[in-house]
């Protein structure tokens, strides 16, 4: 099953070390970015190349590995980052979140809860929470060491201002364990309170930037929000049209070209058990 | 419907045979050999040697073959490959005044020992296209003295750095091992050194619209070109078991001297400044651009102000890559159906409450 050209997991043994170094200085300080030598993957950059570099550095053999990509083990990219692992580790993959000992992910967090004996593995495109306010990263890196978050603070009052609530709906921006500031990836909003006090490990890795940071297990994740602005996530008032779920996040699937709609779960494997589950109910 | 995005590992394995299908094209016609891109592809080869930080003309060549002529994406198929290789050594210093050259021109003097030598170059052609060249010629073209000059050439600086009109060009203090960028990530402020290697890696066309961006008021460093040189020159290492330098092999190599005008400060006379650049094979425009870039980007140490794009170490060195730019612009075609679903619901409530 696996490629015996490639070592174990494609990165050679020294480069595993040097990147399981960067991981554990990222679980002691959670959510601080730690910067580690990311290497040219055969994948592209913006690709998954932070996530699949973290996830062979931790990967053994006896791991089940579940690779997601908006939530679904079927879309092309998570298919070839889970075929690029049976290649180079041959490792036991699963599409079921309750059965992987490591699920990689994409811009999603399952709807099934995970447990202690998991990790969770996000693909990470902007490490850097406050680069889109200041692009410098000598000035952002101050602004960490300085626990000064008041450009972020003034963007989400101005948001306010404007629009009468905040006007960010994914990558929500987060304080980990009450110290920094972190971008939780391109999750929706909805997936944010998850990250909280989750009995998995939880690691970041951005690639083209060259940063991993981490969540250790039962940490507390804020969502930012202000007393009398308190933080919300998405509600749909349609029910998923495959399994019925009203407490997942939906996907608009547009059916015909005369605005037909139809709601569904964004997480294949979570819908698809509901509606095995309905199966034998019957 | 929903079965949409099913079916995307039967989809990939069929995606793979349609790009090997359009890489040979019509099958009636001759397939590419490693050998004719080698011999009749050299720049592409030299570029893909450069950017891809592996000097190997039959990889590079294999990787335009396997790229179907794509640089950009030769050059990440080399990157990738090198990635992982170990480290055996790190060769001696080259003193490039040693190579063996094929061509050396200088624009700040008429006149200098070792003389100006074209070589092989496009610049002083006719850009007409040659028909001829659509049918395969019937003799072989032989060019007198094709070989390169055997004895030492000393740079062209040397000539004025013996006056002290510009500045000597030496080792930081201690000579300290430079950072290897392929290990270790980029941080800033990023040392010269750090920032050679960058610009030695970065993608030619970004190196030239910086280094073009200073020639038109975004940081004037008023640019002469005091010399390029293209040549080959032995590599040595050390090995530790015999404690000498052996040769190892021969590499081709561009390198180019910016000379540039710098005002001198409160404790500091008028004198000439440097910018510095160095590429495998022949690669001349990017030497040249990456020794513009250089300059503009020794505005902070120099005392100048550092206004420009070009002379922002954060804005050139992190924009540089082609690897990082080719694969941030074009993951957009990934999906985002999650975040898009995201931004859908926040437009509609925005023009709700309207």
């Amino acid at each position: 099953m696996r490629d015996v050209n490639y070592n174990f997991g494609y990165l050679d043994e020294r480069t595993k070390r040097m990147i399981r170094r960067a991981i554990l200085k990222a679980v002691a300080i959670p959510g601080y970015q730690v910067p580690f030598g990311s290497r040219e993957m055969p994948l592209p950059y913006g690709w998954g190349t932070g996530g699949i570099q973290v996830t062979a550095s931790v990967i053994g053999p006896n791991d089940v590995l579940k690779v997601i990509d908006q939530g679904a083990d079927d879309t092309v990219n998570a298919v070839n980052i889970r075929r690029f692992f049976q290649r180079t580790t041959g490792v036991t993959t699963t599409q079921r979140t309750a059965d992987a000992t490591l699920i990689q992910t994409r811009h999603r967090i399952p709807e099934t809860p995970l447990t202690e004996r998991q990790t969770i593995i996000y693909q990470v495109p902007v490490p850097e929470p406050l680069q889109r306010l200041e692009p410098r990263e000598l000035e952002t890196r101050r602004m960490h060491a300085l626990a000064e978050y008041g450009l972020m603070h003034v963007k989400l009052y101005e948001d306010i201002a404007r629009y009468g609530h905040v006007a960010a709906t994914y990558d929500y921006p987060v304080m980990v364990n009450g110290r920094y500031l972190m971008a939780p990836s391109p999750i929706p909003k909805f997936d944010n309170p998850k990250m909280s006090m989750n009995p998995a490990l939880q690691l970041f890795g951005a690639g083209r930037e060259k940063r991993i940071y981490a969540v250790p297990p039962y940490t507390k994740v804020e969502s930012l929000a202000f007393d009398d602005h308190p933080f919300e996530v998405q509600r749909w008032t349609a029910a998923c049209a495959l399994c019925g779920s009203r407490s997942s996040f939906l996907d608009e699937i547009v059916t015909d070209d005369r605005g037909g709609r139809m709601f569904v779960c964004s997480d294949t494997d979570y819908c698809g058990s509901r509606q095995s589950g309905k199966e034998e109910a019957a | 419907m929903y079965v949409a995005v099913k079916g995307g590992e039967r989809a990939i394995q069929n995606s793979y045979e349609l790009i090997a299908e359009a890489r040979r094209g019509d099958p009636a016609h001759a397939e590419l050999t490693l050998d004719q891109i080698k011999q009749q592809m050299r720049l592409a080869v030299d570029r893909v040697m450069t950017e891809g930080s592996v000097y190997d003309a039959d990889l590079a060549a294999l990787a335009l073959k396997q790229a179907a002529g794509d640089i950009a994406e030769a050059v990440f198929l080399l990157r990738a490959f090198r990635a992982t290789l170990p480290r055996f050594g790190y060769t001696e210093p080259l003193d490039t005044s040693r190579m063996r050259l094929w061509r050396r021109v200088s624009a700040t003097f008429k006149d200098l020992p070792g003389g100006q030598i074209l070589g092989p170059t496009y610049d002083y052609t006719q850009r007409l296209l040659d028909f001829s060249l659509s049918e395969p010629a019937s003799s072989a073209v032989a060019a007198e003295s094709g070989d390169g000059k055997a004895e030492p050439v000393p740079g062209v600086l040397s000539l004025i750095e013996q006056e002290g009109l510009i500045e000597p060009q030496e080792p930081a203090a201690g000579d300290p091992d430079p950072t290897d960028l392929t290990r270790e990530p980029l941080r800033f402020p990023a040392a010269r050194p750090v920032r050679l290697q960058n610009l030695a890696r970065g993608d030619e066309g970004f190196l030239l619209a910086m280094g073009y961006s200073t020639q038109r008021g975004y940081s004037h460093t008023h640019p002469f070109a005091g010399e390029i040189r293209f040549g080959v020159l032995e590599v040595e290492i050390v090995p530790e078991e015999l404690g000498f330098a052996v040769p190892i092999g021969e590499i081709a190599l561009t390198e180019c001297q910016m000379v540039n005008q710098f005002a001198g400060s409160a404790i500091e006379p008028p004198k000439f400044t440097r910018g510095y650049g160095l590429a495998f094979g022949h690669c001349e425009r990017k030497a040249m651009a990456m020794a513009l870039v250089d300059r503009a980007l020794r505005a902070g140490e120099l005392g100048e102000s550092a206004e420009a794009p070009a002379q922002k170490q954060e804005f050139v060195l992190s924009h540089s890559d082609s690897l990082e730019a080719s694969g941030f612009v074009q993951h957009l075609k990934l999906p985002h159906y999650v975040d898009f679903q995201s931004e859908l619901e926040l437009v509609r409530k925005m023009r709700a409450r309207r």
